[in-house]
């Protein structure tokens, strides 16, 4: 079972924080590897602006990065910053594995005045799925995470905190509001980096501990749908990013539909329901996405918002605690006490089955929302 | 040595060591009651006095001579007509175990003169092809040993019902619930469904059995169990009952019974749960329903329509219509409106390596709210022995082929999926169905096993009984003979259909537990199956395992 944790505050804070608290969670993961999503992000030594954009991976190679490098430059992207981490040589493991530069980019997008909001991304994920596919089809030479406007994804094999000591994260030079790390417990049998969490399509991104029993029929499904990105499926939890995805940005119903589209309720709960028609009929068409197994899964929006939900069993732990300005999700109770320690404990939220648990942007409360509350939605009036 | 001419001997004489079931009688053990001779459905044995030799050699006065023993026995019939069909009854009915019938494991020389009177051999039952069949080899062995906790079958709350009718996706329904449109109906229902077989094909006692116990499930139980009609209609009670929602009409090329369907309409207190219509049937591709004269009894008649005592043969293929193409439209347009567009309609056909392309027809008519498809195991009350032997497909890798061809279009979710045709002849019904499911079944039908479990039909695969077709079952399932189905109790067989679902459910929880499934019914988890066989895993695209 992996460990998770997420910080979300007002103040950017280094990842390195998040670290420390995994290091609170240490008997939960093997060392088989760590993610890291920041977002919200503020360079020590440069300052974005809202048509920048940032590049996160890995080139093992110096040709994958040369090329890498070509490639952006075609397109149109025009790099305005790179972030050197200070590496400390002999810290992280490397064995037989050849990193030849941890990537974070920035680039000025081209001009995208004429395009949609929709169409941007569109384009930015365009790009990344391109490059993706360069390092695949050059034997794996080039590994992209994420290339989003403030976001960066960092994915290494490995003890968490031996990976932040000899990316040197310890140093301030990056800062985030909100920060999601997971420590792996490898249930997927190779280590693949991709098939590391937390797991990114558009800015969406969800990290999970558990076992997705129904992987294979959602994966089917997924990739029927031909999504651009609907792609991978390196780890059965890459499917609850995607899904998270098609819930809010295809069928663009709110935040709080992605738990009836998960693990709705039973019909004779739905029977008693104020939208029980709307939602019975929503858990029909969704069927294929209905999740399985043991899960905790915490992600995040574009627009900073945090969120947690559990299985239809409650079969995993997780609690959120915090704080008007700083809030912490963690799969242990001890995670969330490393990570705001100043807040009053007995506040502290398990949720349960039915509840989806938002930190909205403003950080100002948390919001506790049962499935047996109505929503808002002119389908469901 | 005699002249042959003296034999008694055609070209069709048999000598019991002949016949496919050879019957055993202890003369020491009868008692000459005569329940054996009276039972046997087919008149195989009769009661007989025979004369025996006894010689007799008086040593001391020198003389031979004969004594003549005189007794009674039981005798099998060799006349093809009348031969044994290893029914069993006459062993059930012996009160001193003194008779009963063995299967020849010597050549069947009946076999060649099962041809009389200018006819080919019918009969009812499936094909007899004995042994496990491929979905007996399938095992479940991804088994969620990963992460703890594993679930508890006993304990914890699994949801195993699926979804019957024509389901959109996502974004249309979302538009269509905006906008106030049409969305099609689906049923929510378990997902062993009793098979289509007609009232007539069965025994009144049997239909009323088999739908009292549907009822009790649905009302007393919460298993959404629903049974399908085939063709011939309903009783009128029941099409005016508020228990026509637990039944799936089916109208099939002979339209048989659809008048008394119609005329009901504007009485129904409820909708059917389905209309099935048929277009093939796994067990005789190729051919319509047949009702045998003798099954056609006063009640049968007039719910059908048509004269007593007359053969009832459906055409292969719906009249009127120029392609099937054309007729899966038109039926399923047709019955919608019948019903106001509230009920799903979807087809049957036979297992075939042409289904891909009727399911492909279906994926683009809107109003189609599945597809069954029925393998070669099938059975039915009555085909051509030729019929059941030879033709389909089964039903493992037709419906997987079709199941994939929906996946690479993404429409896994639209049309539904449900498999028939030898799903527990083995008598392992929930591993088969669930084996189905998981393959890409959105659930199976089950017609001869409900027969075996819960009205005790003696039919098995070793051709044993298989007379479904004259009206002479023996345990009254098949009958329209009030001597014969009086011998079947429906309070009886409602309590075993009862029993018979209770299993499955649990059997059904045992599977999906270890699999860390509970959410939803594991339709399409492919992942989870292994089978001891290269060529077949590879043709499944499942796990081998050894």
């Amino acid at each position: 079972m992996c460990r998770l944790a997420l910080k979300s505050a007002d103040e950017p804070f280094s990842p390195y924080e998040m670290l420390m608290a995994m290091e609170a969670m240490q008997e939960g993961y093997d060392g088989s590897g760590l993610g890291l999503l920041l977002r919200g992000i503020e360079f020590d030594d440069f300052k974005l602006k809202p048509n920048h954009v940032i590049l996160s991976g890995i080139a093992h190679t110096e040709n994958a990065l040369q090329r890498m490098a070509d490639f952006m430059g075609e397109s149109g992207y025009e790099l305005k910053y790179q972030h050197e981490f200070d590496m400390r040589p002999g810290i992280i493991e490397t064995r037989n594995r050849k990193r030849f530069k941890y990537v974070v980019r920035v680039y000025k997008t081209p001009d995208w005045s004429n395009l949609t909001q929709d169409e941007q991304e569109l384009r930015l994920t365009e790009t990344r799925l391109a490059l993706r596919k360069n390092g695949e089809d050059h034997g794996g030479d080039l590994t992209i995470f994420s290339l989003w406007f403030d976001v960066i994804m960092i994915k290494e094999v490995g003890w968490p905190l031996q990976i932040g000591d000899g990316l040197g994260l310890d140093d301030d030079r990056i800062k985030a509001r909100v920060v999601m790390a997971q420590g792996r417990q490898n249930t997927n049998y190779g280590i693949n980096l991709y098939a590391c969490h937390p797991f990114f399509i558009q800015g969406i991104s969800t990290m999970t501990n558990g076992e997705n029993t129904a992987f294979i029929p959602i994966k089917e499904y997924l990739l029927g749908r031909h999504i651009p990105g609907y792609l991978g499926y390196h780890s059965d939890s890459e499917v609850f990013t995607h899904i998270l995805h098609y819930t809010t940005k295809v069928l663009k119903l709110p935040l709080e539909a992605y738990k009836h589209v998960i693990t709705p309720l039973k019909t004779e709960e739905l029977d008693h329901h104020p939208q029980g028609d709307f939602l019975k009929g929503l858990r029909t068409a969704c069927r294929r996405l209905i999740i399985d197994g043991p899960n905790a899964i915490i992600g995040t929006l574009p627009d900073e918002t945090c969120m947690l939900v559990m299985d239809q069993k409650k079969l995993r732990p997780a609690t959120v605690g915090g704080r008007p300005g700083a809030w912490a999700i963690a799969s242990e109770m001890c995670g969330v006490d490393a990570l705001v320690p100043d807040r009053d404990p007995a506040l502290d939220f398990q949720p349960m089955r039915e509840h989806t648990v938002i930190i909205p942007p403003e950080r100002k409360e948390l919001k506790i929302w049962s499935q047996f509350d109505p929503f808002t939605i002119p389908q469901a009036a | 040595m005699v002249s042959v001419r003296s034999i008694y001997n055609t070209p069709s004489s048999l000598t019991y060591h002949d016949l496919p079931w050879i019957i055993t009688h202890r003369e020491d053990r009868c008692t000459l009651c005569g329940q054996c001779t009276a039972v046997c459905p087919v008149g195989a044995i009769y009661l007989t006095y025979r004369r025996q030799r006894v010689p007799k050699l008086d040593v001391l006065k020198k003389q031979r001579g004969n004594e003549y023993r005189h007794f009674v026995g039981i005798r099998q019939q060799t006349d093809v007509s009348k031969r044994c069909i290893g029914c069993g009854m006459c062993s059930m009915v012996c009160p001193n175990e003194a008779i009963g019938p063995h299967p020849n494991t010597n050549e069947n020389r009946s076999a060649f003169v099962r041809s009389q009177k200018g006819d080919a051999f019918k009969r009812g039952g499936r094909r007899n092809a004995p042994g496990k069949t491929i979905l007996d080899r399938i095992s479940f062995d991804r088994i969620s040993m990963l992460t703890d906790p594993a679930l508890d079958a006993g304990r914890h709350e699994f949801n195993y019902n699926t979804i019957l009718g024509r389901i959109l996706p996502p974004e249309e329904y979302l538009k269509r619930k905006a906008s106030g449109e049409w969305i099609p109906p689906t049923r929510e229902i378990f997902p062993f469904i009793i098979g289509s077989m007609s009232f007539g094909a069965l025994s009144p006692n049997m239909w009323l059995g088999l739908l009292q116990g549907v009822a009790y499930c649905n009302e007393v139980l919460g298993i959404p169990v629903v049974m399908a009609t085939g063709e011939g209609g309903c009783p009128p009670w029941i099409l005016k009952s508020p228990f026509l929602k637990y039944i799936i009409l089916q109208i099939a090329s002979g339209y048989f019974g659809w008048d008394e369907i119609i005329r009901a309409i504007p009485e129904m207190q409820c909708d059917p749960a389905a209309i099935e219509i048929k277009y093939g049937q796994g067990a005789k591709p190729g051919d319509g329903g047949l009702l045998m004269w003798f099954k056609v009894s006063k009640l049968i008649a007039r719910l059908r329509g048509v004269p007593e005592g007359v053969d009832l043969p459906s055409p292969p293929v719906h009249q009127t219509l120029y392609s099937i193409e054309e007729s899966v439209m038109k039926m399923i347009q047709t019955m919608s409106m019948a019903f106001g567009f509230r009920v799903p309609v979807y087809p049957k056909i036979s297992g075939s390596t042409s289904a891909k392309a009727v399911l492909n027809n279906l994926v683009r008519n809107p109003y189609a709210g599945g597809l069954l498809i029925d393998g070669i195991d099938g059975g039915t009350g009555a085909a051509y022995d030729v019929s059941m032997e030879a033709t389909g497909h089964p039903i493992a890798s037709n419906l997987r082929e079709c199941y994939l061809d929906l996946v690479a279009q993404g429409r896994q979710n639209e049309i539904p999926l449900f498999a028939a045709g030898g799903i527990g002849k083995n008598g392992n019904v929930t591993q088969n169905g669930l084996a189905m499911i998981m393959l890409g079944a959105s659930g199976v039908h089950i017609g001869k096993y409900i027969m075996q479990s819960a009205a005790g039909c003696l039919g098995n695969e070793m051709g044993r009984c298989n007379v479904c077709n004259v009206g002479i079952c023996p345990k009254g399932i098949t009958s329209q003979n009030e001597k014969l189905f009086r011998r079947l109790d429906p309070d009886d067989v409602a309590q075993r259909v009862v029993d018979t679902f209770m299993m499955i459910r649990t059997e059904t929880k045992k599977i999906m537990a270890p699999l860390g499934r509970s959410q939803s019914l594991p339709i399409g988890m492919s992942d989870a199956l292994g089978i001891d066989d290269a060529d077949a895993a590879e043709r499944l695209k499942i796990n081998y395992i050894c």
